[in-house]
């Protein structure tokens, strides 16, 4: 479990997110939506604590996420974020190890290794194991990453603390992925969400993908929370309207209901 | 990975016996060449009981084997230090000499030679490592603020490297005007601090540079991890668990000193620390552990080969050891410019 209390984040005078209480339980996929400056990433990483809040606490089970060790939290806290470059010449499987870094001291050892070759399996990018990351696509690299995030997260069977969540964070990760791979990531993280000790929240743009996979929706405009719950709480044509400037059209097909812009 | 790891001991262990190979060369030829049984007897009377040294044997043992271990000492400092800075600043353009911190130093070590003549300031042997270390953090900290936009933090590589020029400037004509009211003879000679040159090697030096090279070295192998994560980018780096304003200032930290103590001895040498971590990464990949370790040995053999080539082209005269690492690190500078693979 997840909870935000009265958190505020500005720059200089001007606020990003103001006053945003929120709880996000394990085992479900949370999305949140909005237009662009809505203030969702700055939440993303408010909430994973790269940035400090002004006002207001992020607990994680409890615990003041900012009382936690950098070394410490990163062992069950991993983010994945949009198009990253690396600026010199790494192996794919390098760049995926780096996920473990948080795990081992000096070298990786049997358990990392094999953990690594999991999560790449998983992610189907063994195939470029020794490819020099920079050669890559950008959907490559995404997969990549991606790969390198659950290895960070990967149960390795060695933690202790048996209640302890871990927590995953998506920052736009379907940006330059095409259909499929955004079908077939979205997929892979629902997977991965539905474990009973993860808490997963992610921002994405596309409507429809956040109907389709979502647990729970928080639409987030000018820094608040607009609304919070599931999909067809959400996702109604005044709420679309009054936030993204645009008419919704709801088209049911197959039991699922689109959603097409005029 | 099990597979490259391999790869690159086997590359450290081949870049260890080159750097024999190549001290031993250093140690035998010179303004003078000095024969294995000469060598040999000469190592041999600093065994007790053995007879005095002879003129050839002191010459060899006071001044040619602490050039050739000051040499080996220096250019792995100088390769440390690049590999150091590119790492921390995610540019394989960047390098000890570029933003400020050999000039720095040498500007340092030139104000102790000059006012401790004057004043008879009392000399420890740490004095002249501190001045130069002094002189390396203002003028590396000054390039690195004058870099710095108003509007993003960081500071670009265009704005760093154009800053670090005139900072240089700055820094080079203060060595020149204590080079001219200098009465100490080596303080006195502006190609000293400005080329550089290992003429001056002593024991002392020796003792001095071996402590900040291995302990710089060692310190920044422990980072050596951190510094991979920060490939990824410092948002990246820090969701791997690694602070990364702790980690900038320790690595800037160790290379301001590993390259100021350097160059309080031998004067600023450049382009060591750019062209060394490049090899080093065509040769097995980016991996700093092995960078770290792969740039001391590479360091310390480019260096002294260069060495060797400037006690060797105009014999017994010899050239100042700056010119010849210019001569070869520029053109290899350019071309990187050029190739503009990398985000300025």
């Amino acid at each position: 479990m997840l909870t935000a209390t009265n958190i505020s984040f500005r720059v200089g005078a001007k606020p990003l997110i103001s006053d945003i209480s929120i709880a996000f339980a394990a085992a479900k996929l949370h999305l949140i939506i909005g237009p662009n400056g809505a203030g969702k990433s700055t939440l993303v990483k408010v909430l994973a604590r790269f940035l400090h809040p002004q006002t207001g606490k992020v607990e994680y089970q409890g615990a003041d996420v900012h009382q936690a060790s950098e070394a410490e939290l990163a062992k069950r806290r991993a983010v994945l974020s949009q198009a990253i470059d690396v600026a010199f010449p790494l192996t794919v499987r390098e760049v995926v190890m780096m996920g473990r870094y948080p795990h081992f001291a000096g070298r990786p050892g049997p358990v990392d290794e094999s953990i690594v070759d999991q999560v790449m399996d998983h992610m189907d990018v063994t195939e470029f194991s020794q490819r020099d990351y920079q050669t890559l696509s950008g959907g490559e690299r995404q997969r990549v990453n991606f790969a390198r995030v659950l290895a960070q997260l990967w149960n390795d069977g060695q933690s202790k603390d048996l209640k302890a969540c871990r927590y995953l964070f998506l920052d736009e990760p379907l940006t330059f992925l095409d259909i499929r791979h955004q079908i077939d990531f979205m997929k892979k993280i629902r997977t991965f969400a539905d474990a009973p000790d993860i808490v997963t929240v992610g921002v994405v743009h596309d409507l429809n993908l956040a109907a389709q996979f979502a647990d729970h929706i928080v639409l987030l405009n000018e820094g608040k929370v607009v609304a919070n719950g599931t999909a067809s709480e959400v996702l109604t044509t005044e709420l679309i309207e009054k936030v993204f400037g645009v008419t919704p059209r709801f088209i049911a097909h197959d039991s699922r209901v689109h959603i097409v812009f005029n | 990975m099990t597979k490259r790891s391999g790869n690159r001991q086997a590359l450290l262990l081949v870049l260890a016996v080159v750097t024999l190979l190549v001290l031993a060369a250093s140690i035998r030829f010179g303004a003078i060449d000095f024969s294995i049984t000469q060598i040999t007897s000469s190592l041999g009377s600093l065994l007790p009981g053995h007879p005095e040294a002879t003129l050839d044997q002191r010459i060899f043992l006071e001044l040619r084997l602490p050039r050739a271990v000051l040499c080996l000492l220096v250019g792995a400092s100088l390769g440390v230090g690049g590999t150091l800075m590119q790492a921390l600043f995610r540019n394989p353009i960047v390098e000890p000499g570029l933003v400020g911190t050999s000039t720095g130093a040498a500007f340092g070590s030139a104000v102790f030679f000059v006012l401790g003549g004057v004043f008879h300031i009392g000399v420890s042997l740490w004095s002249l490592p501190i001045a130069a270390c002094a002189g390396g953090i203002i003028s590396t900290y000054l390039v690195f603020m004058l870099a710095r936009s108003r509007e993003d933090a960081r500071a670009s590589i265009v704005m760093l490297l154009l800053t670090g020029l005139a900072v240089n400037a700055l820094f080079t004509s203060g060595i020149g005007f204590l080079s001219y009211i200098a009465r100490d003879p080596q303080a006195r000679s502006i190609t000293f601090w400005t080329l550089g040159t290992l003429s001056g090697a002593s024991w002392k030096a020796v003792e001095i540079v071996t402590v900040s090279t291995a302990a710089g070295t060692l310190l920044a192998l422990r980072y050596a991890k951190q510094l991979n994560a920060l490939m990824i980018g410092e948002e990246e780096a820090t969701y791997l668990g690694v602070n990364v304003n702790r980690l900038k200032w320790i690595i800037l930290s160790v290379n301001v000193v590993i390259v100021a103590i350097a160059t309080a001895f031998t004067g600023v040498i450049s382009f060591v620390g750019l062209i060394v971590p490049h090899i080093l990464r065509i040769l097995g990949g980016a991996d700093n552990r092995f960078l770290i370790v792969g740039s001391a040995l590479t360091g310390a053999t480019l260096l002294t080969l260069a060495d060797l080539m400037a006690r060797l082209v105009i014999r017994p005269a010899e050239l100042p050891i700056g010119i010849l690492t210019s001569a070869v690190g520029v053109p290899v500078f350019i071309l990187l410019l050029r190739r503009r693979q990398y985000v300025f």
